[in-house]
């Protein structure tokens, strides 16, 4: 069974004949994030890509912890569940360990997945339970009206640190890499196609899937992700993973490729300069993680370039399947429970 | 030689020793072969929270403690007739319990001069006056041991560390306990090392052939089966107990079991227990911490599995937002509590009474959770069933509150046959349930419990969404209309007010007692036992025992006013008795000891008795 659900993210979650479209996945709630808030054309992007997989709607379900992001499964015409803060992921993996056939969606954002939840986070994702988690990154605590998150740059002025904050963030895509995710990925709220792309591989994926999506705080964190929206800066600066293309970007002559630095890690060098052969050419299936940690840290520390797409997807056998072959081998090696033999069980005696 | 043969009506014997003397092994075959052999039981062990505390030191001693009868025995004991001392640290650290007159076995081969530094003997108290008090039995058991297992092809250490089964073995022979069990338990634990497993069977042996020929022991003792209700009999221990309640819940709900936890002293045995019947259809899984474990529990009860979590104090300290989530979103969720001494890490390996406030109102906001509480080890089977039976029908988190006395305790339980076992089966919602017949309204509650309907994932048309902020009454949208937040603040209390339980049954021989005993917990056995010594003296006392600590059975109150005075011990500082004041304004006599130990049943009886010589 492990062998054959290697790709097939949903092939436990049974498929529906109708034909569906945006309109069935939106709920009847009033949607109340701030007006131009990133999570709009998320949700919109969200519901517009469901009707691809062609899942029995009631076979979906979305689980979320405290935040902005975390409203949406409100807006979802989906089973669903707002949690408690930085606890979705545990909570999705208790679901989804015991419900193979649920299309389990976590939502989450920076606060919540990475500060109060960092711990379910890692291990929910070394432990590869059948789940997709949607991670909107906006660099900014919202809800709580503007301090700065484990995302924001060093030195963010907010609320709580007028004085600039003092902690280095974390990069969410290295730290899901060193958890051993199987699959990461990061894509944009703006760009639509790219989300569509990266959400369609995430559901695909058996296990858990981690994709941090940027996404603007219009209202206590503006233009965090301009540079890579603005038509004069965008292409310059966004490395566009493709497994099995060459990793090249930029335009004319401020065309740039990434190869495999002597000094060990990726570097950034100028097309020109640099033969064919020496390009990386990305490979999202590589066993080792290695370069695909690498390449999570070209970003590092600013906006010089930034990696979107793929980085890692890897096949390893999801933690429900292994658990739900545990109980098949249990019952086939000993037969079914019994419960009046296991309550008579040991040494007994009787009393006329 | 003939040796005499002595009947006794009850035994308590004390086997004490290093952490690694494998006392606590040594305990539980005992225990097996007085089950086997029909005799009432009740176990104490007592360890320290260090796995090897360093060798031949008071805080490393462990003990196991049995008391066995020919009638039926409420405790396990409040002094031992016999105390097995493997080391002088055994020694010094039980002694004060031991009355005049009883026996003690000691190994003398661990009596050294170093050893006995270590625990501030200035002289061997084997070998001056100090012990005249006590009847001494003096012998060399590991180098008996050592000798009897001359020529296996085992190392000195090997044959040295068997001495706990030749200690078994003696005493085995001493109180006429069957050997075939340990004989057939020594081999299936030694069965890839079967030179060790032949090694184990001979020093058990040498101990037993050690009784009849030495002349250190001129008396056995025949303690006669006890005459209990008919049926069938196990021994079983509160964590077992309480795991197998847990899978008869599933079986009995048809949900299947899913338990997140995270391992804590002392309720890891529950762990392992469920994670021993996968082909029960059980799923456990080890979560990163305390509050994965219940977050994991809770999810899956959303997707209708039967969500238990089980831990100490300080697990439900950390899992206390999730079990709010519980009441929030009213899902049914099992938190099991074995408690243990607070605060913080307090004395893990210790007994305590300290959570029950914890339990009632350790959450933010109006956050109201049944409450129960098994009395004695096998208690924890029928209880772990009525938490499940009352999260099942009221879509409600349960505390079930054991505790370390209970869970490593044991006692003989008459297996029921599955037959008995209540009904607890729950229908899942699968048609809409609003006026219009199109759309479902999550929060529409069942007139009589109060419930909400329970729809799955998966299940076509009744798609909803449910989660911790406040809830319109009925559609479950979320809501900040104040009105409507009074309304499902009281309406969540009123569902929990309103639970079923049974009536408070008082046990007053003669209807004629002023004072009533009451207790909640494992304070049971030694409550009623206490409650026997003064009856037997011609005192007039009635007892009572609450299961259900929330809510309260509803004579409650009419039961406490009829006493001129309740007497309630705790192993807290009343954490009841404040409950109880607050509700009933009846002026409670707390008795409080917090030794991370059991009450003693004479200690209770001199309360109890100076209670009634106050009037």
């Amino acid at each position: 069974m492990t062998e054959s659900l290697n790709g097939k993210g949903l092939a436990l979650v049974p498929k529906t004949d109708a034909k569906q479209s945006l309109k069935d996945f939106k709920s009847d709630q009033e949607v109340r994030w701030c007006p131009g808030c990133g999570d709009y054309a998320i949700l919109a992007a969200v519901q517009s890509f469901l009707p691809e997989l062609g899942l029995r709607r009631e076979n979906i379900v979305f689980v979320s912890g405290i935040g902005c992001s975390s409203r949406f499964p409100y807006y979802m015409n989906t089973y669903g569940f707002h949690s408690i803060h930085g606890r979705a992921p545990a909570i999705a993996t208790g679901l989804a360990a015991s419900r193979p056939d649920l299309s389990v969606w976590v939502i989450t954002g920076d606060g919540d997945a990475l500060s109060i939840g960092g711990n379910h986070l890692i291990h929910a994702l070394r432990r590869n339970v059948n789940l997709n988690i949607l991670l909107f990154n906006n660099r900014i605590y919202g809800l709580t009206k503007g301090q700065y998150s484990p995302t924001s740059e060093i030195g963010k002025i907010t609320k709580s640190t007028p004085m600039g904050s003092l902690d280095k963030p974390f990069n969410p895509i290295s730290l899901a890499l060193g958890a051993e995710a199987g699959f990461v990925a990061r894509t944009i709220d703006s760009d639509r196609k790219h989300l569509h792309s990266v959400l369609r591989e995430a559901a695909a994926h058996r296990g858990t899937s981690l994709v941090e999506i940027y996404q603007n705080c219009n209202i206590f964190n503006d233009g965090a992700f301009d540079a890579l929206k603005e038509p004069e800066t965008r292409d310059e600066i966004t490395i566009r993973l493709e497994h099995g293309q060459p990793i090249v970007f930029g335009t004319g002559e401020n065309e740039k490729a990434v190869r495999l630095s002597p000094q060990g890690g990726v570097e950034v060098v100028r097309r020109a300069e640099v033969a064919e052969s020496e390009i990386l050419v990305h490979d999202a299936h590589r066993p080792d993680p290695s370069v695909a940690f690498a390449l999570s840290r070209l970003d590092d520390p600013a906006f010089e370039h930034v990696p979107i797409g793929i980085f890692r997807s890897v096949d390893r056998p999801a933690y429900d399947t292994l658990m739900s072959e545990q109980l098949e081998q249990a019952a086939a090696d000993k037969g079914k429970g019994q419960l009046a033999d296991l309550l008579l069980g040991g040494d007994t005696w009787r009393i006329a | 030689m003939t040796k005499q043969v002595q009947q006794l009506d009850r035994v308590i014997i004390r086997f004490a020793g290093d952490s690694g003397d494998g006392m606590q092994l040594t305990g539980d075959r005992f225990t097996a072969e007085t089950a086997k052999f029909g005799n009432d039981l009740s176990t104490l062990p007592n360890f320290p929270a260090e796995i090897r505390a360093p060798a031949g030191t008071l805080p490393g001693v462990s003990s196991f403690q049995l008391h066995f009868a020919d009638h039926d025995i409420l405790t396990p004991g409040d002094a031992p007739n016999v105390l097995v001392a493997m080391n002088p640290a055994a020694l010094k650290a039980n002694l004060g319990d031991l009355p005049r007159g009883a026996d003690i076995i000691a190994n003398t081969d661990e009596f050294t001069k170093r050893n006995l530094q270590k625990v501030g003997y200035a002289t061997n108290p084997l070998e001056d006056d100090s012990l005249a008090e006590w009847r001494v039995h003096s012998l060399p058991l590991t180098s008996l041991t050592v000798k009897a297992l001359e020529g296996f092809a085992i190392s000195k250490k090997d044959a040295e560390r068997a001495k706990n089964m030749f200690a078994l073995g003696l005493l085995s022979w001493l109180y006429h306990r069957p050997t075939e069990a340990t004989i057939k338990f020594l081999e299936a634990k030694f069965a890839k090392k079967p030179d060790i497993a032949k090694a184990n069977v001979a020093a058990f042996q040498a101990g037993w052939n050690y009784g009849e020929t030495t002349e250190s022991f001129s008396v056995s003792y025949e303690i006669k089966p006890a005459t209990l209700a008919p049926g069938v009999y196990r021994n079983i221990s509160g964590n077992q107990a309480l795991a197998y309640g847990l899978i008869a819940a599933s079986v009995q709900s048809g949900l299947p079991l899913f338990l997140g936890s995270y391992p804590i002293t002392p309720a890891s045995d529950i762990l392992h227990e469920l994670s021993k019947h996968k082909r029960f259809g059980i799923r456990t899984f080890q979560a990163e911490d305390e509050i994965a474990g219940v977050g994991a529990a809770l999810g899956a009860a959303f997707g209708g599995a039967l969500g238990v979590t089980t831990t100490s104090g300080p697990g439900v300290a950390l899992k206390a937002e999730t079990v709010g989530l519980a009441v929030a979103t009213e899902l049914p969720l099992i938190v099991v509590d074995v408690q243990r001494a607070g605060p913080s890490t307090g004395m893990p390996t210790k007994t305590e009474q300290t959570d029950l406030l914890m339990a009632m109102f350790g959450r933010n906001g109006e956050s109201p959770v049944p409450v129960v509480a098994p009395a004695t080890p096998s208690d924890c089977f029928d209880a772990a069933v009525e938490a499940a039976r009352i999260a099942l029908a009221y879509r409600t988190p349960v505390m079930l509150l054991s505790d370390g006395y209970l869970a490593n305790g044991s006692e003989p339980w008459r297996v029921p046959e599955v037959s008995e076992l209540p009904d607890i089966s729950v229908e899942f919602t699968t048609e809409p349930n609003g006026e219009d017949g199109t759309t479902y309204l999550p929060f529409k509650r069942d007139p009589e419990t109060l419930a909400r309907p329970w729809a799955v994932p998966g299940t076509p048309g009744l798609e909803h969404r449910i989660g911790g902020i406040e809830k319109a009454d009925g559609s479950g949208n979320i809501s900040y209309d104040p009105n409507n937040h009074d309304r499902m603040v009281r309406l969540r209390q009123a569902k929990i007010d309103g639970i079923d339980v049974p009536p408070l049954e008082v046990d007053d021989e003669d209807g004629d007692a002023r004072v009533l005993v009451l207790g909640w917990g494992s304070t049971y056995g030694p409550i009623a036992a206490a409650v026997r010594r003064v009856r037997k003296d011609g005192g007039k006392v009635a007892q009572a025992h609450l299961r259900h600590l929330n809510p309260l059975p509803a004579n409650t109150g009419d039961v406490l006013r009829s006493y001129d005075r309740v007497l309630l011990p705790e192993i807290n500082l009343g954490q009841l008795a404040l409950l109880l004041r607050a509700r009933f304004l009846v002026d409670v006599i707390s008795y409080n000891r917090v030794r991370g130990l059991p009450f003693k049943a004479e200690e209770l009886a001199g309360v109890i008795q100076d209670v009634i010589n106050s009037d």
